[in-house]
């Protein structure tokens, strides 16, 4: 157990909006920084509760983002020693780094939205928003490269690169529901088979 | 031509479900949801939007909402698109936690979540590819934006310079181009 002073969750709270900040290109990005942040300088969670941080967001529904909330969830059970205490205080971390990676940049996305719809037949705007179109496409393609490469490496886990490699084309070529994708490999992964 | 979003009721539901749908990772959701059936947004119209969602910071998909949401509606528009892209995903997170909190050393489950992971770098891909359809009436070129794209894509996958570093260098020089392209 590691004991927690309003201090230490005003701490935990600086730190989600500083993130919030950083994450450009989304939550992926910043995950380099917190691990530093969170794992070893304050030691708030183990090696084991970040990488599960990141694999219960990954395979939960919901805008990537939601990696944040597992990592407040740790450091709320981290902090108390009985199971419902856990729940509690695990759902109470869980909405404070939500608040405070949240809070930073829609406040600024919010502004700049407005700005951009007031000057959106500025040429200026159409040249910048079509100028970073192809560099999306690489970046979305690179953030999915990353996830693969930061759960596994080729020679040992080829069987699941080769699902993914088959649900790019699925996805792409075909009207397939991405329900049923996510099925079946949640079962493959189930049986032991990728 | 893409349709309009009758209320700001409609644009919760809507970012709810497609949020409810998203495992590992929302964009391929939404660009089907959004693009093909609502007809919310065209391709190019997404992915134009998608950059200035991808460009700021946060989370590239509840920046999407909020630019949306606010568009149609204003202020409330975007807290009815950011609450429904996180409120019934955060639920369903706190039942997912705890039920890891007591089965998570179970083999089938983990083998189950790294399975879903596989898939969900698959569709994240895939969406990719779509998009970059979209390319093909680019001011630049069909071929220079692919191009571009590619370049991206080392630069960060495989060479790993920071998103932030290539959108002020390759980005920038990007804008400038399609710049001189489109100015009258």
């Amino acid at each position: 157990m590691i004991p927690f002073s309003f201090a230490n969750w005003l701490d935990v709270f600086l730190h989600f909006t500083a993130v919030s900040l950083m994450a450009v290109g989304g939550a992926v990005t910043v995950i380099p920084e917190m691990h530093r942040h969170l794992v070893y300088q304050n030691a708030w969670m183990s090696e084991d509760q970040f990488a599960a941080s990141i694999a219960i967001a990954q395979s939960a529904p919901g805008p990537n983002i939601l990696v944040i909330a597992m990592m407040g969830w740790h450091i709320g059970i981290n902090s108390v020693t009985t199971i419902h205490a856990q729940y509690l205080w695990g759902t109470f971390g869980m909405l404070l780094a939500m608040i405070g990676v949240m809070l930073p940049s829609s406040i600024l996305t919010y502004s700049t939205a407005k700005w951009v719809q007031a000057n959106k037949d500025s040429n200026f705007i159409l040249a910048f928003k079509q100028g970073l179109a192809p560099l999306v496409i690489g970046a979305i393609l690179a953030t999915s490269w990353l996830i693969s490469a930061a759960n596994t490496s080729l020679e040992n886990d080829w069987p699941l690169w080769l699902c993914t490699i088959v649900t790019v084309f699925l996805i792409w070529k075909t009207k397939i529901h991405i329900l049923l994708l996510l099925l079946i490999g949640a079962v493959l992964g189930g049986v032991g088979l990728i | 031509m893409s349709q309009l979003p009758q209320s700001k009721s409609e644009i919760f539901w809507v970012f709810t479900w497609l949020a409810l749908q998203g495992f590992g990772g929302v964009l391929p959701v939404a660009e089907r949801e959004l693009v093909d059936k609502k007809r919310w947004y065209t391709r190019e119209e997404f992915l134009e939007e998608w950059a200035v969602a991808q460009v700021l910071p946060g989370p590239n998909v509840v920046n999407l909402a909020i630019i949306f949401g606010s568009r149609h509606f204003g202020l409330l528009g975007a807290l009815a698109a950011i609450a429904g892209m996180l409120v019934f995903p955060m639920l369903a997170l706190i039942v997912i936690a705890i039920t890891y909190l007591h089965w998570g050393a179970n083999p089938a489950v983990a083998g189950a979540i790294k399975g879903m992971g596989a898939v969900a770098a698959g569709l994240i891909a895939g969406t990719s590819l779509k998009l970059a359809s979209a390319l093909k009436k680019h001011p630049l070129g069909y071929l220079p934006a692919i191009g571009i794209a590619l370049l991206c894509f080392i630069l960060v996958a495989l060479i790993r310079i920071p998103l932030v570093h290539v959108l002020l260098s390759l980005g920038i020089l990007s804008i400038y181009l399609t710049y001189r392209r489109v100015k009258p």
